[in-house]
């Protein structure tokens, strides 16, 4: 059962054949047995797992059922969820229990899921392997000596292991597609705007956004349905009317244009990844579909761009935490300031600490418009070449990581190579743009490899089309790492 | 003030102002922003800055700030841009307050003054909307500070001024005519002991004749006009004798400390502020929309400056007395009430407004719409006073009578006695009783001594008790003696 | 490229206490990011408008209605210090 997409899992709870508290117990036994040695969680509650999931048995007996009732998932520890603890993989936050739901922890529970942890992460989703969380490195299934990818390992990994069919994430330079391509799931990052970011708490706000793993891009379609609408209490949320994520699944290929960006396939890419992204791309192409080069001439600046954008944004929102009125306070300081500093050296880590100091020099006086002002306007060409390569493609077609997965501790001590494992996925960001990750075969070690599809703004539908009648054709998405599956 | 203008300095003022805007919830939050609750009781998860929380704009503060930009003359900006100011204090829980920099909602515009009875226009450089901070308490918590955030996230319209004001009584006109027009106009309480209405002033000095301008440096807590007036005072006076002992004035941020009478520096702004301003990426561009404005427009009261040009084309009033009607809005009101209750006669309407009922709002501390004598009822006083049923005199006793609440002049006027005897047999019978007991008088009035009749006129007025019509008096005891 | 002063100076602005034997390293961690961002810089942007957001909408304006309810209570479970409904924190010097 464990094995299960979350559409065979909601079939198999309206047709009675299995019960929520049978399906919540199924993974909280393997959360306990295997989860250990991956680290994926940050916080478990079984009891309350349990709680809602006798919930949604009533509520699947009264038939009042959502597709996503009685359904296990887990949140990222960054979506404030009332009465759970919300760490965001922090020191700062390590006891923080959040007094109200997040957006998206709302529609979760609303549509009936059944949360039964908080998953780890880097912290404050700054990192792409999971390694800057306070709470220690999430693991790779598919190999424990190396990381799941980040910032959402947390959930790659769990999602992975089978440790729950489905789980939230967030994605703000690549954070949900970069661990996706890393453990073989399948994970989207809507439009900019698509899902409330009201309680996730922020990094980067012009570039987060909520966004969802899962065994299928079915699956990916039913979360984004629940997930994804528009919330008053988001002003970048956009009204816009409620779709479903699934009408266009079973759409045929015939007639879509495939873009490939030449700047994709160079040296930067490692040969066991490409080839495994071009045989997806042909794929594609055998269904029907057609593949056409475009250019996006500014993607070498992605990286340097964001890397004034996103810590110079997060060293604004992480202004408030400051020991005042939550979070942690050290323990002994001479006066006001000497408790600013000591808290926030000691509540943040190293790579915390190092963006919140970039973003500062980069928005200082004397530095803005060299800096902030000057990576605002490359973001707008970094924009318009997304935009003119939609003038011909429908989708865009890519690796979502540079290599398969790191062994843990390989890129720490270099913050710069960390940096770029997102070289792929961090354009999409700045563009605001939609892209998924799903597995497209297995790499150097055996390790999985990620096909990202990039879509125009609020083409999630047709990106989960293609990925859907991809996995139609193939079978990646269904191999679990071995001792996790069945 | 006079002092260092004296010496051949000149003082240049600028003013800052922040309004509370008379919103019933916060600019960013759905709190409420009513005074004096409970510390933190009206803190809500954004104004407190939980993890997570987002901002979403009050539309009542932006139709607050069009509201002022039409009432100054100002440019309402198509877009405008929010940022966020960066620093660290307890009072400001997100480690930034949300504020507009480089595209302010309102620019321009002007605010006409009258000083020692000279007109002086005042240019305003802009108006932004922007967030309050908390409070600090002081008082001991065992050696620590304690925070109250109910205020924080309280809208503000901040409205700077150029550097065009050359005395403290100007900076106060200026100060004092803004209060006006923002209750005018209905933005702002203006509430100064509770915060709604606060100015900081930045005073500079020069030698007179030079263009250039001084090192400034920004006087806070400025709370009442009297403490701005003071500060300015002060402050120019510090900065001419610093000048002039050899020492040069550094731009800084000072603090008026009203018991000691004096500015000093503020320690807590003393590091080079570095706000690293920047636009706030969970806030979209502000968009006004001309048919907004327009919408705005149409429910806009006449405002002070062409109310008080009506009063002295269509009233015939003095330029000074139209400018103290309409200082308020609740006093122009209770006037223009008055005046078509009493059918006309706004001359004596406004002697009454400006004399009698001003000093007793005075007396009570109350505002015209407070009044114990509404509009109707000092109108039907005017009246009788016009048509001769009391005198001038009298009247007052029946006005004091009215804000005794012992009813309307009528009533008053009957229950008292306070009737003039305007009826020349009654009048020429009480003359003749009061000749024939003062033959001395009537002689030195034939003798040319016209004193004598104003005495006579009040025997007359003694003899009625205060009833007969001393015009009609005078005249009859003419007749009578010629 | 910045020196151990500029370290210092955001350092200081951004609260984050750094202690002095650590400045250098921290100075070569953050000169290494700013290597990788200098590229950036050299791009002609002449004439294009900065882009501040993802998407290209203007701001969402709430009714003026008081929604929230009085909850100090339970958000100051959270607060490492607080006494008579207020956060306590070391005196603050105007």
């Amino acid at each position: 059962m464990f094995d299960h997409t979350v559409s065979e899992l909601a079939a198999l709870l309206r047709d009675r054949k299995a019960s929520s508290v049978e399906l919540a117990a199924v993974f909280l036994e393997r959360i306990e047995r295997l989860g250990g040695g991956l680290n994926a969680f940050i916080t478990v509650d079984a009891e309350k797992a349990l709680a809602s999931a006798r919930a949604a048995d009533a509520r699947l007996a009264r038939g009042e059922a959502t597709p996503l009732t009685g359904i296990p998932i887990a949140h990222k520890d960054l979506f404030c969820a009332k009465g759970w603890r919300t760490t965001c993989g922090s020191r700062m936050l390590a006891d923080w229990i959040s007094p109200y739901d997040a957006h998206v922890v709302e529609q979760f529970d609303r549509a009936g899921a059944v949360l039964v942890g908080k998953t780890n992460m880097d912290e404050f989703a700054m990192g792409s392997s999971n390694e800057s969380s306070f709470f220690g490195p999430a693991r790779n299934p598919w190999d424990p000596s190396r990381v799941p990818g980040g910032s959402s390992g947390g959930s790659a990994a769990a999602v992975a292991a089978r440790l729950v069919p489905a789980a939230t994430g967030t994605d703000t330079g690549g954070s949900i597609r970069q661990p996706a391509s890393l453990t073989g799931t399948s994970g989207i990052r809507p439009t900019y705007g698509a899902v409330s970011r009201y309680g996730m708490v922020a990094f980067a706000s012009s570039l987060d956004q909520g966004g969802a793993f899962g065994k299928s891009a079915e699956d990916l379609a039913l979360m984004l349905n629940v997930m994804a609408g528009f919330d008053e209490r988001d002003s970048t949320s956009v009204e816009r009317p409620k779709e479903d994520y699934a009408r266009d699944l079973a759409r045929p290929l015939a007639g879509l244009r495939v873009g490939l960006p030449k700047q994709y396939f160079t040296a930067d890419l490692a040969p066991d990844v490409a080839a495994c992204v071009m045989a997806g791309a042909e794929e594609l192409e055998r269904q029907g579909a057609t593949l056409v080069e475009v250019s996006l001439p500014n993607q070498a600046l992605a990286v340097p761009v964001y890397y004034v954008i996103a810590p110079a944004e997060a060293s604004s929102n992480l202004s408030r935490f400051d020991g005042a009125r939550y979070g942690h306070r050290a323990a002994a300081y001479a006066d006001l300031g000497d408790m600013y500093r000591k808290s926030r050296a000691e509540g943040f880590g190293a790579e915390v600490r190092r963006r919140i100091l970039v973003g500062t020099y980069v928005l200082s006086h004397g530095y803005y418009d060299a800096y902030y002002l000057q990576a605002q306007k490359v973001r707008r060409l970094i924009a318009r070449d997304f935009a003119e390569a939609f003038a011909s493609c429908d989708v865009i077609a890519g690796p979502a990581a540079p290599t398969v997965a790191f062994p843990i501790g390989e890129k720490t001590s270099d913050p710069v190579q960390m940096y770029l494992e997102d070289l792929y996925t961090i354009s999409v960001n700045l563009a605001g743009l939609p892209g998924l990750s799903v597995p497209c075969g297995f790499g150097q070690g055996g390790l999985p490899v990620g096909l990202q599809l990039i879509g125009n703004y609020f083409d999630e539908a047709r990106m989960l089309n293609v990925a859907h009648r991809y996995q139609q054709a193939t079978d990646w998405h269904r191999r679990s790492p071995p001792g996790y599956g069945s | 003030m006079s002092g260092a203008a004296g010496m051949g300095w000149e003082i240049v003022i600028g003013l800052e102002t922040h309004a509370q805007l008379s919103t019933a919830s916060k600019i960013f939050s759905g709190a409420s922003t009513a005074f004096g609750a409970a510390p933190n009781t009206q803190a809500c998860a954004v104004d407190i800055a939980l993890p997570g929380v987002l901002p979403v704009l009050n539309r009542g503060a932006v139709e607050r700030a069009i509201r002022f930009g039409l009432a100054v003359g100002a440019r309402i900006a198509a877009r405008s841009v929010f940022a966020r100011k960066n620093y660290f204090y307890p009072d400001l829980p997100k480690g930034y307050q949300i504020s507009q920099y480089e595209l302010p909602v309102v620019s321009g515009g002007f605010l006409d003054i009258v000083v020692e009875g000279l007109e002086k226009r005042v240019n305003l450089t802009r108006a932004h909307l922007e967030e309050d901070a908390g409070k600090s308490l002081h008082e001991d918590f065992h050696g620590m500070s304690g925070i109250d955030l109910n205020r924080a996230g309280t809208p503000l319209l901040e409205i700077v001024t150029e550097p065009e004001m050359r005395s403290a009584k100007e900076a106060v006109a200026y100060a004092k005519a803004l209060h006006s027009l923002v209750r005018w106009i209905g933005i702002c309480d203006g509430n100064m002991q509770e915060g709604s209405f606060r100015c900081d002033a930045n005073v500079s000095v020069r030698p007179a004749g030079s263009t250039t301008l001084g090192t400034r440096c920004e006087i806070k807590n400025l709370n009442s006009f009297r403490f701005l007036e003071k500060a300015i005072e002060y402050e120019a006076r510090r900065q001419v004798e610093l000048i002039g002992d050899g020492g040069t004035v550094r731009q800084e941020t000072r603090l008026w400390d009203p018991q000691k009478g004096e500015t000093r520096s503020m320690r807590s702004k003393e590091d080079a502020h570095d706000y690293r301003y920047f636009p706030d990426p969970d806030l979209l561009p502000l968009a006004i929309a001309p048919e907004w404005i327009e919408s705005v427009r149409a429910t806009m009261p006449e405002l002070p400056a062409a109310m008080r040009a009506r009063f002295v084309a269509d009233y015939g009033l003095a330029p000074v007395d139209a400018t103290t009607l309409t200082a308020s809005k609740a006093l122009a009101t209770y006037f223009e009430e008055a005046v078509r209750h009493a059918g006309g006669e706004p001359r004596a309407c406004a002697n009454w407004v400006l004399g009698e009922l001003s000093a007793l709002l005075n007396r009570l501390e109350a505002e015209a719409d407070a009044s114990p004598v509404g509009p109707a009822a000092l109108a039907g006083l005017v009246k009788r006073v016009l048509d001769g049923t009391v005198s001038g005199k009298a009247a007052k006793e029946v006005f004091e009578a009215m804000a005794a609440g012992e009813g309307d002049a009528d009533a008053i006027i009957a229950a008292r006695g306070l009737t003039q005897i305007s009826d020349a047999g009654a009048i020429e019978a009480i003359v003749d009783q009061v000749l024939a007991a003062n033959a001395k008088l009537a002689d030195d009035w034939r003798a040319g001594k016209e004193k004598a009749l104003n005495a006579l006129v009040g025997q007359v007025m003694k003899a009625s008790q205060g009833k007969a019509n001393p015009a009609q008096a005078g005249e009859i005891l003419r007749k009578k003696l010629g | 490229m910045l020196s151990l002063d500029d370290v210092r100076r955001i350092a200081e602005l951004a609260r984050i206490e750094v202690p002095e034997e650590g400045v250098a390293a921290l100075q070569h961690d953050l000169n290494g990011i700013f290597d990788l961002i200098e590229q950036m810089r050299a791009v002609d942007t002449t004439g294009v408008e900065p882009m501040a957001h993802a998407i290209d909408l203007t701001q969402r304006l709430r009714e003026d209605r008081v929604t929230e309810t009085d909850q100090h209570e339970l958000f100051q479970s959270a607060a490492p210090r607080v006494e008579d409904g207020l956060y306590l924190v070391p005196k603050v010097i105007e």
